[in-house]
């Protein structure tokens, strides 16, 4: 995906549209992440913007981690009640839609995207009304909710600052946090003067890149949409089972707006997303926004249980989603990645991201998560999923910092594994890749083979013998791929085996 | 009495080292020598199998692990000077031998990692020295390698060995943690990010004005020197064992 970078590239009003038309391209339709990684690392603007950002939150997150004396017994604990959470989760997702239901809100079950926006439609047009709210939600993201919206005549509203940075920008977000991290101020600048005229109040003819008149654009521009939606729209960050209570931690209270001024909340919240208690919910508090934002404690924290007469909406719906979770819980090594709390520690330590963002990622998980999270969700049919498990040099930067205790790297493998697998199953005649490990397994099943191929390296060394380096290579598959850019040593005439061998001999 | 004294350590060479650096697993056999230890070369080794577990080939690696433990069973110290290769082998063997179906492997294996020893580590938690009698009047700046630090967990051993080398200046590397981008073969399945990761290693190696790279992996050396290399930076890489190796008198071997 390319970014604009030309203002001479704004776009015209598209007046068939309610909402900023997003980015044309399906994610499965995006090409594998080696190829669509390509624009992005040849933009310096970008890579500057992430590396600015990923660094300093990074710092933040340490540091607030090292302030915690105990914060490895508090992973293994978050790590082992997200992991009841997982064995017993039929028992705890009624037990949770039990004490909703009894608080007041009506429940819904979405086995798939489809069936969850059919949910939020449905509700909303009940309503009589042409436009939501929005908190900030992976969830609704992961179901596609605004565009299904749009397609039955309703406006969804993004009210996360970054996230009308993006929606304004008729792009898609990079970051499950920060989803406008590979935007800079003048670059949100031009978006809102260019966009926010033509959706609601428009942006100051004379506003500056300076982030508080940025902020105040924004702010002004969503307070009208504040005041007269009558239905927001939220996903959860947690819900605790044995009392039926929702919970959203955020930075900006603009999710707080959503959350109390419509009549009518709608929440969209994945399977996995339930505590058992709220003495666990207190593991989670403290971990997430240290892992997240670098933060001691998240700026608002919005829990409720049910309709209060009177305080806020007084029609509350939960949308409890699958869309592949069960799935996931079925493979005993990937149901791991199911634990995820999305704190985004992973993709801001992730060297791979810090270079390439999020777009790359082809699903709105991106990083080292989305690389486990996605193709286990989707599959492992499409070009871009089947390469998402190679996305990674396996550093384990990620393992290390992952509040819940994912082993995200050994999952990569794992998923790896399983691209290997599908592939044999697909096409039956070997590709030259299979054929090359094939051959690779063989050779090193013993000493004397390996001791015979090495016969190869020896001639090259010994005919070569004055050159140190090879330059490139212009063949085209992993010898280019690797000499494009790099010399790779020349080999020596002499292995380390017929050194040793040699050594014996003059014993 | 060396340190060494009455031990025998089987070297694991690494098929790499064996095929493209035999000088790293020379320096190794001069310094655990020099420290009074028997060093036996198996010649039946191969390879780890992690290019081969990490690229998703889980059947085709079942036979280097057999191989691994076939070859190393009767040893109580198996060494090799590769955080990666090592850390694979403790890692990964095991769930190479469950993915086999091989209860027989599986035990074998678990029970083999636990000999399973980097060399820097062996150095340090086995003899128990850090001062190795090594000489090396030179500028160098360490990186530590990922699997180093966060599968083979060798922690500061490679630099409590540096430290006591006599002539040294070691010269901190820049944002030393981050992976150098090599990745196996993440270096040419993502080729573009793989390089993008590796010449801001490069280019960091560099700014500290060091004449020698040090690292205890020669793969991820060979990645970052190639980019070194074809920058003509003047910087060498250098693994840590040849550094140990050298002293005052000069190479015994």
């Amino acid at each position: 995906m390319t970014i604009d970078q030309s203002r001479s590239t704004r776009r015209e009003v598209d007046r068939n549209r309610l909402t900023p038309a997003p980015p044309t391209e399906s994610y499965l339709g995006m090409p594998a992440f080696p190829k669509g990684v390509k624009s992005e690392l040849g933009n310096q603007q970008l890579r500057r913007n992430l590396r600015h950002a990923t660094t300093t939150i990074r710092g933040k997150r340490a540091m607030r981690q090292a302030e915690v004396h105990n914060w490895q017994e508090m992973r293994t604990a978050a790590e082992q009640i997200k992991n009841r959470v997982g064995r017993h989760l039929d028992h705890y997702l009624i037990q949770a839609e039990e004490k909703m239901t009894a608080a007041g809100i009506t429940v819904h079950w979405a086995r798939d995207a489809e069936e969850a926006n059919r949910i939020v439609v449905d509700i909303t047009k009940s309503k009589n009304t042409d436009e939501v709210v929005k908190i900030k939600s992976m969830a609704t993201q992961e179901t596609d909710l605004n565009e299904a919206l749009e397609e039955a005549g309703i406006a969804a509203w993004e009210t996360d600052l970054a996230e009308l940075i993006v929606q304004m920008g008729h792009d898609k977000p990079s970051h499950i946090l920060v989803p406008a991290i590979h935007r800079n101020r003048s670059e949100v600048r031009e978006i809102f003067l260019d966009e926010m005229g033509n959706w609601g109040a428009p942006a100051p003819a004379d506003i500056s890149d300076d982030p508080p008149e940025l902020a105040n654009a924004a702010r002004l521009h969503l307070r009208e949409k504040f005041l007269r939606a009558e239905v927001g729209i939220s996903g959860g960050n947690f819900i605790v089972a044995d009392t039926g209570s929702l919970v959203i931690v955020e930075s900006e209270g603009n999710g707080r707006m959503c959350l109390t001024l419509p009549e009518t909340l709608i929440s969209v919240v994945g399977i996995e997303k339930l505590v058992p208690t709220f003495d666990d919910l207190e593991v989670f508090l403290r971990l997430l926004p240290r892992s997240s934002t670098g933060e001691r404690m998240n700026p608002y924290t919005s829990i409720w249980t049910g309709v209060t007469e009177g305080d806020g909406p007084q029609d509350l719906h939960v949308v409890l989603l699958d869309n592949g979770r069960t799935k996931v819980l079925e493979d005993p090594v990937g149901r791991e990645a199911l634990r995820c709390i999305r704190c985004s520690a992973c993709m801001n330590v992730c060297p791979v991201y810090e270079r390439v963002g999020g777009h790359a990622y082809g699903s709105v998980y991106p990083g080292p998560i989305g690389s486990i999270l996605t193709p286990q969700l989707r599959g492992v049919s499409s070009p871009i999923d089947q390469s998402l498990p190679f996305a990674s040099s396996l550093c384990g930067a990620c393992d290390e910092v992952c509040p819940v205790k994912i082993p995200i790297s050994d999952i990569l493998v794992h998923m790896r594994h399983k691209v290997v697998e599908y592939k044999k199953g697909k096409r039956p005649i070997p590709t030259g890749e299979r054929v090359l490990f094939k051959g690779l397994g063989w050779m090193m099943a013993k000493g004397n083979r390996l001791a015979g191929a090495q016969t190869f390296t020896k001639t090259a060394g010994k005919l070569f013998k004055r050159k140190q380096y090879i330059g490139p290579i212009p063949i085209p598959g992993y010898a280019a791929n690797w000499t494009n850019a790099r010399d790779i040593p020349m080999p020596p005439a002499q292995t380390f085996r017929d050194w040793w061998a040699e050594r014996e001999d003059t014993k | 009495m060396a340190p060494g004294d009455g031990k025998t350590v089987a070297l694991f060479a690494t098929c790499i080292n064996d095929t493209m650096f035999p000088s790293t697993p020379k320096a190794v056999v001069q310094v655990l020598e020099r420290l009074g230890c028997k060093v036996v070369f198996p010649k039946s080794q191969s390879c780890c199998g992690q290019m081969l577990t990490n690229t998703g080939y889980y059947d085709e690696a079942i036979p280097s692990v057999r191989n691994y433990v076939k070859t190393f069973d009767e040893y109580d110290y198996i060494v090799g000077p590769s955080g990666s290769c090592i850390g694979a082998v403790r890692h990964q063997h095991p769930m190479i031998a469950r993915h086999a179906k091989d209860e027989g492997l599986e035990t074998a294996t678990e029970d083999i990692v636990q000999r399973t020893y980097d060399f820097s580590e062996f150095l340090v938690d086995v003899l128990g020295v850090e001062d190795v009698g090594a000489y090396f009047p030179h500028r160098v700046t360490f990186h530590p390698t990922c699997h180093s630090m966060r599968i083979a967990k060798v922690g500061d051993k490679p630099q409590r060995l540096l430290r006591a080398v006599r002539g040294i200046t070691l010269l901190e590397l820049p944002q030393a943690d981050q992976c150098c981008g090599f990745g196996g073969t993440f270096s040419v399945k993502n080729p573009d990010v793989s390089v993008a990761m590796g010449t801001d290693k490069a280019r960091n190696a560099a700014s500290t004005g060091a004449e020698y790279l040090v690292a205890g992996d020669n793969a991820c050396l060979m990645h970052i020197g190639g980019i070194l290399n074809r920058g003509n930076t003047g910087v060498q890489r250098i693994h840590l064992a040849e550094i140990l190796a050298n002293t005052e008198e000069g190479a015994t071997l």
